[in-house]
C-alpha cells in the first residue's frame, strides 16, 4: 500500500513549517561546524582535507580570472615606463648616489659583523630558501583576509612558512595542498605576530583586526614605541626569522598604536615563501637524539649488583667527606703556624661544599665487592655523573 | 469548446539555483586581486540577498538548503571559520520566515529598512560568532566596510521579490 493510499492521505503539512524545520537542522548543523573549527591552530585543523580539496578546485578559476588584470597590469606598467622612462631615470640616478654610501657602509659592517661573529662564536642561521608564487584569489572581509597562491606543498610550501612580498612581511601559510596554498594575512583577526620595536627593542605582539593597519598589544615598557619607529618580526617563539620588515607605528583612530605595512605600498601579486619551520630546523635532529641522550630515557634500571654498587661509592664519598670537614674543624681549631699557609688554601675548596654529603643518611656498607676509591680522592661535586 | 488555460510554473532552478549560482560567481569574481589607485575592489555577501528575498517569495524546503551551502562556499572561499556564513544566512533566513506573513507585500521602502535590519543582524551574528571564537573583535571599520557595498545591493533583492513572487499562479 502506497503512503499516499494510507490514513495519511489527506495530512498536509505546511510548507513553512518544513522549511522552518530545515532552516532549525541548518542551524544545528551550521553550530556543530563552528564547534568543531579550529583555524586558530592550522596545524590541528581537522577541517584541513575539506579546505584542501575546495582550494585545489577554486584555484585554477581564479588563476583564470585573475590572469587578465595582471597582463592588463603589465600592459598599463609598460605604457608608464615608456612615457616616464626620462624621469624615472632622473630618479634612479638620484638613488643609487644616495645607496652607494649605504652600500660602502653595509660592506663595512658586514666585515666588522663577521669578524666579531668569528670572535665570539655566535652560531649564525643559515640562509632560508624560498620559492616565488602569485595570488589569485583575494578575501578583504573584516572576518577573514587571506588568499590562495598557485604554489603549495609540492614545491616544499608547509603550514607556518612567513610570506613575503617586496616591501617586507604579508603573512603565514596556514594551509597547504600540492598544488596551492592559503596565505593569512597579518590583518587577519586571527593572526598573531611576535614583533619588535628596532629602535627600542621592545617586544609587542602584532594583532590582525581585519583593517588595514594591524594593532600592537602588549607593549613592553613605556614609551617604547613612538611614530614612525621601524617594526620587524622578533622572532620570538620561532615561528618567524627575526629582522624582517614589517611596517612603521603610527597612532590609530581609536587611540592605539597600529603599524601601517610596507606591503600596503603596491599591490600584492608576486610574493615570496620563505621554507622556514622554526629553530628546530636549524640543527639536525638525528644528531640531538644521537645517542647517549636518546638512551637517558630507555636505560634500563641498574641490576642489583650495579646498585650496590653504587651505594658503596656513594657511602665512602660521604665518609671521605665527613673526614675532610672534620680536619678542617680541627685546623681551624689549632694555631695557625705563621709561615706555612698552605692549609689554609686546601681548606678553601673543601669548605665549600660540606652539605651535601654531610646531609646523606649513612647507608648499610654491601657485602658484595665493589669499587675502591682512593682515600685520598676529592669527593666529587654533587650531582655529577657517578 | 473550453479555452485551455496556461499555466506558467515557476520550479526552484528559476528562482533559487540560478540566482545561486550568479551569487557565487559574482563573489569569485570580485575576489580578484585587483587595484587601482590604492582601492580594492569591494566583497559584498551577495547571499545576503537570497537569505532576505526567499523567504518573502514563498516558503521552500530547497532554500535554506541551498543558503547552508552558499554560506559553506564563502567560507571555504574566503577561508574563515567553517559554520560562520551558513549560521549567518540562516538566521536571516529564520527570521524572515518567521515575519513573512506580516512582510509581504509592503511598500519597497519598508522592505529596505527590513533589509537593513537583515543584513545588520547577520554582520551582528558574525561579529559576535568570530570574537567569541577567535577572542578579538574585528574592526568596526572594517565591518562597515563590507556592510556598505552589501546594502547597496538592495535593488537587485527587490528586483528578485517583484520578478518571482506571485510569479506562480499555483501560490495566488
Amino acid at each position: 500500500m502506497a503512503f499516499r493510499d494510507g490514513p495519511f492521505e489527506n495530512i498536509k503539512v505546511p510548507l513553512a513549517w518544513t522549511a522552518a524545520v530545515v532552516v532549525v537542522v541548518g542551524l544545528v548543523g551550521a553550530g556543530m561546524l563552528l564547534l568543531g573549527d579550529t583555524r586558530r591552530t592550522p596545524s590541528a585543523d581537522g577541517y584541513a582535507p575539506v579546505r584542501a580539496g575546495f582550494e585545489t578546485g577554486a584555484a585554477p578559476v581564479g588563476g583564470v580570472l585573475s590572469a587578465p588584470v595582471r597582463w592588463t597590469g603589465n600592459a598599463v606598467d609598460y605604457v608608464k615606463g615608456y612615457f616616464f622612462a626620462v624621469s624615472e631615470n632622473r630618479r634612479l640616478r638620484a638613488e643609487i648616489v644616495e645607496l652607494n654610501a649605504w652600500r660602502d657602509d653595509a660592506l663595512a659592517l658586514k666585515n666588522v659583523n663577521a669578524r666579531y661573529e668569528q670572535m665570539l662564536g655566535v652560531k649564525t642561521e643559515p640562509p632560508v630558501p624560498m620559492v616565488t608564487g602569485l595570488a589569485i584569489t583575494d578575501a578583504r572581509g573584516p572576518f577573514a583576509r587571506s588568499r590562495l597562491l598557485n604554489i603549495g606543498a609540492a614545491k616544499g610550501v608547509r603550514i607556518g612558512n612567513p610570506v613575503l612580498s617586496e616591501h617586507g612581511l604579508v603573512g603565514r601559510i596556514m594551509g597547504a595542498s600540492a598544488g596551492n596554498s592559503r596565505m593569512l594575512l597579518l590583518t587577519d583577526v586571527s593572526s598573531r605576530t611576535p614583533v619588535l620595536v628596532e629602535r627600542t627593542d621592545a617586544r609587542a605582539m602584532l594583532t590582525g583586526d581585519g583593517s588595514g593597519s594591524p594593532r600592537l598589544d602588549y607593549v613592553r615598557g613605556a614609551g617604547s614605541v613612538q611614530e614612525g619607529d621601524r617594526i620587524i618580526t622578533s622572532g620570538d617563539g620561532g615561528g618567524f626569522p627575526r629582522g624582517l620588515p614589517i611596517g612603521v607605528a603610527a597612532k590609530g583612530v581609536d587611540g592605539t598604536w597600529r603599524v601601517k605595512l610596507f606591503s600596503d605600498r603596491t599591490a600584492i601579486d608576486y610574493v615570496r615563501v620563505l621554507l622556514f619551520q622554526d629553530f628546530s630546523q636549524l640543527a639536525d635532529q638525528n644528531a640531538l637524539n644521537a645517542p647517549p641522550l636518546a638512551s637517558l630515557a630507555a636505560a634500563p634500571p641498574p641490576t642489583p649488583a650495579q646498585a650496590a654498587a653504587i651505594q658503596d661509592v656513594a657511602t665512602r664519598r660521604a665518609a671521605a667527606a665527613a673526614a675532610t670537614a672534620e680536619r678542617v674543624r680541627a685546623a681551624n681549631a689549632a694555631p695557625p703556624p705563621a709561615p706555612t699557609p698552605a692549609p689554609q688554601t686546601s681548606t678553601a675548596p673543601a669548605t665549600a661544599r660540606p652539605a651535601t654529603p654531610q646531609s646523606r643518611p649513612a647507608a648499610p656498607r654491601p657485602s658484595a665487592p665493589a669499587q675502591t676509591a682512593p682515600a685520598t680522592t676529592e669527593p666529587a661535586p654533587a650531582g655529577a655523573a657517578e | 469548446m473550453r479555452r485551455a488555460i496556461t499555466v506558467r510554473v515557476v520550479g526552484p532552478l528559476q528562482w533559487i539555483v540560478y540566482p545561486a549560482l550568479m551569487a557565487m560567481a559574482a563573489t569569485v569574481l570580485l575576489a580578484i586581486p585587483f587595484r587601482l589607485f590604492g582601492l580594492n575592489l569591494p566583497e559584498p555577501v551577495f547571499p545576503i540577498i537570497l537569505a532576505f528575498a526567499w523567504p518573502l517569495i514563498r516558503p521552500s524546503m530547497l532554500a535554506p538548503l541551498v543558503l547552508f551551502g552558499l554560506g559553506l562556499f564563502l567560507d571555504l572561499f574566503w577561508g574563515g571559520t567553517l559554520g560562520l556564513w551558513p549560521l549567518s544566512l540562516l538566521a536571516v533566513y529564520g527570521a524572515i520566515l518567521l515575519a513573512s506573513n506580516f512582510l509581504a507585500g509592503q511598500a519597497t521602502i519598508v522592505l529596505f529598512a527590513l533589509y537593513v535590519a537583515s543584513t545588520g543582524f547577520a554582520f551582528f551574528l558574525a561579529y559576535v560568532i568570530t570574537t567569541l571564537s577567535l577572542g578579538n573583535a574585528p574592526s568596526i571599520l572594517a565591518v562597515m566596510g563590507q556592510v556598505v557595498p552589501t546594502l547597496l545591493l538592495f535593488p537587485l533583492a527587490d528586483w528578485l521579490i517583484q520578478r518571482f513572487d506571485d510569479a506562480d499562479v499555483r501560490f495566488r
